[in-house]
């Protein structure tokens, strides 16, 4: 029967053409946009956890409360002895530590007076351990080092192409950073600028340093101290751990955190921070959300076109009536009918939106004048990502939809009087 | 006719006892005379506490009138031989390690002093209370186990600091032993007392002050403490210029 359905839709595309192209337009729109929507997750859970909130971040109770705003006074003190704890006890986490800084950047003239000043925020990480996960994090290796080159020592910094063009800053140049040590001192720090880089994320890209950790500790008065310690999934995905994460976090809040000590360590993963939880709420919401409503918009051009189906069908459905096909029967065939027509539109609708998707996640489009003044960690270019459920989407309101569709189409035929088929077939 | 002499009464009275309260600008002009010299060396420990340290910072300073400050930091190991000058309302601070001089402008002004309860403004407001403020008199107080005449002062500017600030003079000494300062709302912004006096150079002056910001919940107060101070003593103009701090 199967093969016999078929094989009447092919021979008579008439009766297929249309419910096919909606459903394969339907699908391309939920394949992509499903794609575009996980792409735009995997970015923001990838950049905020490599720049910003690790997939887990140790900090001082102190400082966890005043996280708005740089406290480097509340800063982790003995930093390589809590290194070492948390290596040995969570040793699938990769652990490194940051300090996070402001102030002034002032650039001398040749005669060591004020050139240009202007603020900036700085950020200390790991840059000279071979291997360091802070390589990948910012991805020096790859593209963010437009002009000149890594650090090799604690005193030198990369600093955020853009700014370097607006200050009139160049390789080589004396970079004296003028801001607070750990105790509340001003610091006035010479460091030289050997690179200069731009990571696509506006919010980095306006005034950013970044030194070596262990400068910056120079700097800053805060040896083996760090404002926090961030821990990466060796496989870099968040995604796969999140139970597992809950439970870590819960395992060493219980055993070194205390309430009343507001210098006792806290971690937070991933899903505790920048409000992640509740934004990953809402991107689900938004996906299922967007499934329904071209389910539901679907269904009612399916319907509409399944009635007109029936109508211009009316006349065969009689005849198969009146020769003695059961309703049921009838009914069974034209869903049976339904089902391979919704799989054939989901089927070049996914093709289609995987091949769309697939550009997106190659090519991406560039959205960095949205996010000019924002201080935002969104990367620049937006891409899309296919993942396993871009794959099989498509099918659920393909396959529903259609199905659903011809049902309530076919309702009508249960109304058919058997005793007046002749009639209406003017037989 | 009863209660028009009842007011009368009660407005004689007030105007009697706001007489008896002595000028508030004559009261500044006698503590700036106890406080200030032509000239002033000074050698001093600043000691701030917040809740997870304490630390000790020293300082030898010259002053030539209310616009020429030099200061030179002396312990401990980091911050030994920097140095900070000030003239008229600018100020310069000189890092021997960077050898970079950087001037303290704008809302560097407002940052902490090492860490202190207190900022550069405030160190740099307290010398021209004469030429910022109005002074009133508004009553009497013992602070201290001293009798204090209590004085209001308020900004004659917009772009000053504190807005309002009540200082605790003491009666004999003109020594102000208690300082609040207020912001626009009204708001206790810091606090400052005079817990310890001394006897030199033939005037009182204070020993030992402490500072509170009270908006910051980490700090657990700054003490300022004299070890010595000379008045009147030679200082060379050339301790005064940019280029001294490089010395």
């Amino acid at each position: 029967m199967f093969k016999f359905l078929v094989k009447g839709l092919l021979r008579d595309p008439s009766r297929s053409r249309f419910p096919v192209i909606i459903v394969a337009i339907g699908i391309f729109l939920v394949v992509f946009l499903q794609a575009f929507m996980m792409g735009m997750i995997k970015d923001v859970i990838n950049v905020t956890a490599k720049m910003d909130s690790g997939h887990f971040k140790v900090m001082t109770r102190a400082y966890e409360e005043l996280s708005s705003v740089v406290s480097n006074d509340l800063a982790i003190m003995d930093v390589d002895v809590m290194l070492d704890d948390l290596r040995d006890e969570y040793p699938d986490i990769i652990w490194t530590p940051r300090i996070r800084f402001g102030g002034l950047i002032d650039i001398p003239d040749e005669n060591g007076e004020t050139r240009v000043q202007a603020p900036i925020s700085g950020l200390g990480i790991d840059l000279l351990t071979p291997g360091s996960i802070e390589l990948d994090n910012f991805n020096f290796a790859d593209t963010s080092v437009l002009e000149g080159r890594m650090p090799q020592k604690p005193n030198e910094i990369l600093l955020s192409a853009q700014f370097a063009e607006q200050a009139g800053v160049k390789i080589g140049d004396q970079a004296t950073l003028v801001g607070a040590t750990m105790y509340g001192s001003m610091t006035i720090h010479n460091f030289t600028v050997c690179g200069l880089v731009e990571f696509g994320i506006s919010a980095m890209d306006k005034g950013s340093m970044i030194v070596d950790i262990e400068g910056v500790r120079q700097a800053l008065d805060m040896d083996d101290c760090a404002g926090e310690i961030l821990g990466y999934y060796k496989d870099m995905n968040y995604g796969d751990h999140r139970d597992e994460a809950e439970d870590m976090r819960d395992d060493f809040n219980a055993k070194y955190s205390d309430e009343n000590d507001e210098f006792s360590p806290i971690m937070l993963n991933f899903m505790d921070q920048n409000g992640m939880r509740s934004l990953m709420v809402t991107m689900d919401s938004a996906i299922y959300g967007m499934l329904f409503l071209f389910m539901l918009v679907m269904f009612i051009v399916l319907w509409n076109a399944g009635l007109l189906n029936g109508i211009r069908r009316y006349s065969e459905v009689g005849l198969r009536l009146a020769i003695g096909e059961e309703k049921k029967h009838l009914i069974r065939s034209m869903l049976l009918e339904s089902l391979v027509v919704g799989f054939m539109g989901s089927l070049i609708g996914t093709l289609l939106g995987l091949g769309a998707a697939w550009y997106f996640q190659v090519y991406g489009i560039d959205a960095s004048y949205a996010f000019d003044s924002s201080s935002i960690m969104f990367a620049n270019v937006f891409r899309a990502k296919i993942t396993g459920q871009t794959l099989y989407i498509g099918f659920i309101p393909g396959l529903l939809a259609t199905f659903l569709g011809t049902w309530m189409a076919s309702r009508g035929i249960k109304k058919r009087q058997t005793a007046q088929l002749f009639k209406e077939l003017e037989v | 006719m009863k209660a028009k002499k009842l007011i009368t009464l009660l407005l004689c009275s007030v105007m009697i006892v706001f007489a008896a309260y002595p000028d508030g600008r004559e009261l500044i002009k006698k503590m700036d005379k106890i406080m200030a010299s032509d000239t002033q060396k000074m050698t001093s420990k600043m000691i701030i506490s917040t809740n997870r340290t304490s630390r000790t910072i020293e300082t030898r300073s010259y002053t030539k009138g209310e616009d020429y400050s030099f200061t030179e930091y002396l312990a401990p190991a980091r911050e030994e031989g920097i140095k900070m000058l000030k003239i008229g309302d600018d100020l310069w601070t000189y890092d021997p390690d960077a050898d970079r001089t950087i001037s303290i402008s704008g809302h560097m002004l407002r940052q902490s002093i090492n860490g202190s309860d207190l900022s550069y403004e405030d160190m740099m407001s307290d010398e021209t209370i004469n030429e910022d403020y109005t002074a009133k008199t508004v009553g009497e107080e013992v602070v201290f186990e001293r009798s204090c005449w209590l004085i209001e002062l308020t900004a004659l500017r917009a772009d000053i600091a504190y807005p309002t600030r009540k200082l605790w003079i003491d009666k004999e000494r003109y020594l102000p032993l208690r300082g609040e300062y207020y912001a626009k709302s009204g708001k206790l912004l810091k606090r400052m007392e005079i817990r310890q006096v001394m006897q030199t150079g033939g005037r009182w002056f204070p020993k030992e002050m402490h500072y509170q910001d009270v908006l910051n919940k980490k700090s657990q107060g700054t003490s300022f403490i004299i070890e010595s101070v000379e008045f009147d003593v030679d200082i060379p103009t050339y301790m005064f210029t940019k280029a001294a701090l490089k010395k």
